[in-house]
């Protein structure tokens, strides 16, 4: 496997969707190959992160604007 | 009167489905039990969009709202959740083209880039990188750098890695083939793994950078 294979899979690899036995080769790859090791490892920490930081938090009262406009509207209905 | 349809071989419905039930018998609550459950999701997902805070705001009350009034329009082929996402993606594309003056906005938007879709910058990074930066320094670095992602990039990867929508159900929202979503998540991922690397590689040693003594 080459590493331009290895990056058309990556994302299968990442989220679990290959077969077990493309899954073999792909570790295989990763066994040899340093550079996809390490593209492999930190796209998967890049997701990671992502998803454990809320870089946006809802602003306080946001919900209690957003309630009295639902009762509003429903006063309207 | 729209029903709501359990796909063949659904055991569970999704408890989603008792509240839009309650709610299109009137009962306000079971509405805010569902805005307390997605509320978060809806600003973030706006705010990535918009990229502008008082836009999200605004798009978050109007998509709730908005998805209140049509709620008889939702068939239940597809979860709340995601009808609610595609009402919210839509209405933070009107609000860009908005303050662009009538400009047209699509999701396809700058994805011509051939950035990040060779992977130039190997270096591995050091271990738990995020430690070495104080909360709000790292959400700053984050912010940053996927605010520097296309557009087309940055919502895929927004529904499909952050929000965990599926690749079907973000192909759905967006109205994109199930490759297509493939192919931008890929190079999403890659240009925010490229991008992150100026911040998160492991340091040289002392002796390494030279500047020992």
């Amino acid at each position: 496997m080459t590493c331009k294979e290895f990056l058309a899979l990556l994302d299968d690899l990442i989220d679990g969707t290959v077969t077990a036995e493309t899954r073999a080769e792909l570790q295989a790859h990763l066994g040899r190959c340093g550079h996809c090791e390490v593209i492999f490892n930190t796209t998967r920490k890049t997701i990671e992160i992502y998803r454990s930081h809320e870089i946006y938090d809802m602003p306080p009262g946001l919900h209690d604007r957003l309630h009295a406009a639902i009762m509003n509207r429903c006063r309207k209905c | 009167m729209s029903t709501i349809q359990l796909s063949a071989g659904e055991f569970e419905p999704h408890p989603d489905v008792a509240l839009v039930e309650r709610v299109r018998g009137g009962d306000l609550l079971a509405f805010d039990t569902l805005v307390r459950k997605y509320e978060r999701q809806i600003f973030r997902i706006s705010q990535h969009i918009t990229q502008n805070r008082e836009d999200a705001e605004d798009v978050m009350q109007d998509a709730f709202l908005k998805a209140y009034e049509k709620l008889e329009q939702f068939q239940g082929n597809s979860k709340f959740y995601t009808w609610l996402v595609r009402i919210a993606v839509n209405e933070s594309l009107m609000r860009l083209r908005k303050r662009r003056t009538g400009k047209m906005v699509s999701i396809d938007e700058d994805i011509e880039t051939e950035e990040g879709s060779v992977p130039r910058d190997l270096a591995d990074w050091a271990p738990d990188p995020e430690q070495n930066y104080g909360q709000a320094e790292l959400a700053e670095i984050l912010r940053k750098t996927i605010q520097g992602l296309p557009q087309g990039f940055r919502i895929v990867f927004v529904l499909r890695d952050v929000e965990g929508l599926s690749t079907e159900e973000t192909a759905e929202t967006l109205g994109l083939s199930i490759p297509a979503v493939k192919s931008r998540l890929l190079r999403a991922r890659l240009q925010l793994r490229e991008r992150l690397s100026r911040y998160f590689r492991r340091k040289k040693g002392l002796k390494e950078t030279g500047v020992e003594k």
